[in-house]
């Protein structure tokens, strides 16, 4: 699953484009640099094999055409400063000339070449990336889209969690890629987060599959790429990659029901007597809801609303009052709980880890 | 309009000073019932420009909302109406109605006929495209949506299925989006059999095919176009409104239909679309260029034959919209090379034009610095396009940020600049008036600062992670100051097409006089009064040559000796 391509010519054309990375770089890494601690999530910073591979391509490409730009934009400058009319010759016209075959075949073979080029670099890499075969040691998850959250569901281990996918980091010692299977619960959504992978879409009827192998561990940001309604900008993608000890941890953890705390038993009636088991599910409950999220383990997530806001007791809080504080137009209702029924119920879920 | 000679000496002119109310309202009956090519064509300019200002406030609306993060300015509801508005009109009331306009106006008058082949079909054409607009734009009062009164569509201009269907779009707001498209379709239609049978049966003795202008064969291939691409785009409008209406399942997931069907139709429609916008404008160049460089276009049969090639190419690109959606890798490499070959038919063109202006002498007047900006423009959206075509790329770049500063590129950088180029060079012969000059220098250097502080920065936050269509972004993304920065350039553009707007207004009661031929050029158009008479041409004019008045002009060294 190496691509050779990139060990070979690869060096030579970094060095060409390096102008541009420059430019890139310090374009990233500014923005990054002032606006906090987390950075942009570049497709110039990659930390997984699909993203790697298609940034090396990349620079291939940026090379011939900024080559080609180098090149037509510098005759057509020079075209303009020493073919301009001039004061003193405004009367007589400049010969006319009506075109000359040899030039006109020189300039449509070279672009045919180019083309040659460019099709035999860019079909190696489609099928390298995407005809890859999954590995046994991989890791199997089901990504299936909602308007406007992410269910992430691995089959083999029988987890079921929302908007934070957790892997383990694939090393080159010990390679464990995370094939992702894409499904869609409604409308079209698109799987994008530019350091793992390129996108590719959830559509429904449609099941899709992509790859990703990250290289370290840490947390990358993504979101829904492809137009899914009213909340589209608010379908926030977090994916924490895990040492393999991390990753183990989680897993037994989520494995688990529902935590039980006999101190927040009037939060868990609520929940239990609410329209809240309409849609979610809390494992060793009565809950069985699909239509939301799984809440099994919300305590153990960062974030609620799929990115849209930090998972703390306040936030839960004015969540559950009226989601339209932080995501207009969210399709979880306002609850219409009394104040202590909020409280309750806000000290149920933050014992959920 | 004036009869410059009236027949009888010594009448005395009784016409009152001013307009009475009884005569108006006949001006404008003149206006509603005209079947005359050249004022139908200033009808479709006149609705296209009215429809380019209130897609660009649309425009500068999602660009103060996007300038910082989390901000209010807009609702997301409106900021999906609006994204969706401006896409859809600046394509269907803008592109399209400009296009046709200057093809209404340019090709009788080009070919030496006196209208164009059937000038009712005409008419209806153009007010089939002006019910369309004023529907899809009612839809802002009587959509009759989600929230509330009035609800324009929001499902981006693309409207992928199955967001269209009634379970995530209630309300009517998709239909009117739908019908007006399925109504100015079968305008668009019109008007391309029109300009087909104008060009094939219509030209003046002398007029070979390979002797009409660029402009004219360029609008013959774009007709041509549009018979095929528009029939996929109003098929898919039927079957939507079927879906919607009568219990379809063509797009309907939930009971077996296919999103992925939508998306080959739309885009079997879509991208040959994008090639009917620019086609034109390369026509536009490919008579403005010369004029201003005072050389014959440079290869001309190649020129043609490039442009047809383009035209069959366009047909085959459709899916590199679609390397996202999981077709095979076998299916994603046809669709690379096809796109990949494009580039050369275009990149012929882009050689001709400069190797038309090696050897000339290039005047810098407006409407050649609005080509020449395109030239460059136009040679980066080309290049950008490769980058998009190489598959895994793409799968990157695809509904990024990148992505609309590529295809702005195209549509700004290349067509709405030969646009303005286009009004700059031919706004004499219609209102027998020339644009202010200074006025357009400023108009263009500060639009065209303005694109670049706009759409240069935005393939970098694309590069940066940051998709379409999203109302507003995190601030710990770094997308920040890169959105506050093309924000400003939207900015400047504004200010620059406002300095336009006044530009066409004053120029027409206080420009200079512009004569029959103010810029010394060498198609038919030019041979007539400024504005053209009625019937075009006292008598039928004859060619020996793609510049008539090259020839005239020069009967010492003629263009006929020469052309192959």
């Amino acid at each position: 699953m190496r691509f050779l391509i990139r060990e070979r010519a690869v060096g030579v054309i970094r060095q060409r484009a390096a102008g541009v990375l420059c430019l890139l770089a310090a374009c990233s890494m500014r923005a990054a640099w002032a606006e906090g601690p987390l950075g942009s999530p570049s497709i110039f910073a990659p930390s997984s094999t699909p993203a790697r591979t298609i940034l090396d391509l990349s620079w291939f490409v940026i090379a011939i055409t900024g080559g080609i730009f180098v090149t037509v934009g510098g005759l057509l400058a020079w075209a303009l400063i020493r073919y301009r009319a001039r004061k003193d010759d405004e009367l007589s016209e400049p010969p006319q000339i009506y075109g000359s075959t040899q030039v006109e075949m020189a300039w449509t073979v070279i672009p045919i070449l180019i083309v040659v080029v460019l099709f035999l670099t860019t079909t190696r890499i489609i099928f390298a990336i995407q005809d890859a075969p999954e590995p046994p040691a991989a890791l199997d998850v089901t990504v299936v889209g909602h308007q406007f959250w992410w269910e992430f569901r691995y089959p083999k281990l029988g987890i079921v969690t929302a908007n934070e996918l957790h892997v383990p980091v694939s090393t080159a010692q010990d390679p464990r890629p995370t094939f992702l299977r894409l499904m869609s619960a409604d409308v079209d959504h698109s799987f994008w987060v530019p350091e793992l992978a390129g996108k590719t879409d959830l559509i429904p009827n449609h099941p899709n599959e992509m790859w990703i192998d990250p290289h370290r561990t840490g947390l990358f940001l993504g979101q829904c790429a492809q137009f899914c309604g009213l909340e589209h900008a608010k379908m926030l993608l977090r994916v924490y990659v895990d040492t393999p000890e991390q990753f183990d941890a989680w897993v037994e953890q989520q494995k688990q029901a529902g935590v039980q705390d006999p101190a927040v038993a009037a939060g868990r009636h609520v929940f239990e007597t609410e329209a809240c088991t309409n849609c979610h599910t809390i494992a060793g409950t009565a809950a069985r809801g699909t239509f939301g999220p799984d809440l099994t383990h919300l305590a153990s997530r960062a974030t609620i609303a799929a990115g849209a806001a930090m998972n703390t007791p306040q936030n839960l809080r004015a969540w559950i009052q009226d989601p339209n504080t932080f995501k207009p137009g969210a399709l979880m209702p306002a609850m219409q709980l009394s104040d202590e029924q909020v409280d309750e119920l806000v000290a149920y879920l933050d014992t959920l880890h | 309009m004036a009869d410059q000679t009236l027949p009888i000496a010594g009448t005395i002119d009784v016409t009152p000073r001013r307009r009475s109310a009884a005569q108006m309202l006949e001006w404008l009956h003149g206006w509603v019932v005209t079947v005359d090519h050249k004022r139908l064509g200033i009808l479709y300019m006149v609705y296209g420009i009215f429809f380019l200002l209130v897609a660009g406030v649309e425009a500068l609306a999602i660009r103060i909302q996007l300038a910082w993060p989390n901000n209010h300015f807009l609702s997301p509801e409106t900021y999906n109406e609006f994204f969706t508005m401006h896409g859809t009109t600046m394509v269907f009331l803008v592109g399209m109605t400009i296009v046709f306009g200057f093809g209404n106006y340019l090709v009788p008058l080009m070919v030496g006929a006196r209208d164009m082949a059937f000038p009712r079909l005409n008419a209806f054409s153009f007010w089939l495209t002006a019910l369309g607009g004023l529907l899809l734009y009612y839809s802002f009062i009587g959509g009759f949506g989600l929230y509330g009164m009035g609800a324009a569509p929001d499902v981006g201009w693309w409207a992928y299925a199955p967001l269209t269907a009634r379970a995530f779009s209630p309300g009517h707001a998709t239909d009117y989006w739908a019908l007006s498209l399925i109504v100015m379709g079968f305008g668009t239609l019109g008007t391309a059999i029109n300009i087909i049978a104008t060009t094939l049966s219509m030209r003046c003795r002398g007029m070979s095919l390979l002797r009409m202008p660029l402009f004219v064969w360029l609008m013959l291939v774009v007709s041509g176009l549009t018979l095929v691409t528009i029939t996929p785009l109003t098929a898919a409008q039927i079957m939507l409104t079927i879906d919607r209406y009568l219990g379809g399942h063509f797009f309907d997931t939930q009971a077996g239909g296919s999103a992925v069907v939508w998306m080959h139709f739309f885009w079997i429609f879509g991208h040959p679309e994008v090639y009917v916008l620019v086609m034109p404008a390369f026509g536009i160049a490919s008579e403005i260029i010369p004029v201003f460089s005072r050389k014959a276009i440079f290869g001309y049969p190649a020129m043609v034959a490039a442009s047809v090639g383009i035209a069959f190419v366009s047909l085959g690109v459709w899916a590199h919209h679609m390397f996202t959606v999981g077709m095979t890798s076998v299916g994603n490499t046809f669709f690379v090379l096809s796109t990949m070959l494009v580039g050369i038919p275009t990149g012929i063109k882009i050689f001709n034009w400069l190797a038309t202006l090696w050897g000339g002498k290039i005047q810098f007047r407006v409407p050649m610095l609005f080509c020449l900006a395109f030239l460059i423009q136009f040679l980066c959206a080309g290049l950008t396009g490769i980058m998009l075509s190489v598959a895994p790329w793409n799968w990157q770049l695809h509904n990024s940020y990148f992505v609309i500063a590529h295809f702005h590129y195209v549509l700004v950088g290349a067509i709405v600049f030969n646009i303005f180029a286009g009004i700059y060079y031919w706004y004499p012969k219609v209102t027998g008036r020339m644009l202010d000059e200074t006025l357009g220098k400023w108009h263009f250097w500060l639009f065209f600062i303005g694109f670049h502080v706009t759409f240069d920065t935005m393939h970098f936050v694309g590069f940066l992670g940051m998709p379409r269509s999203i109302y507003t972004y995190e601030p710990d993304r770094g997308w920040a100051h890169l959105n506050f920065v093309i924000s400003m350039g939207g900015m400047v553009q504004g200010i620059a097409v406002l300095i336009f707007a006044w530009n066409l207004v004053h120029s027409y009661f206080k420009g200079k006089e512009a004569g029959n031929d103010p810029w010394d050029a060498w198609t038919l158009e030019w041979a007539v009064p400024s504005p053209p008479p009625v019937y075009n041409f006292a008598a039928d004019p004859e060619v020996h040559s793609r510049r008539p008045l090259w020839d005239l002009k020069h009967p010492e060294d003629p263009d006929w000796k020469y052309e192959a």
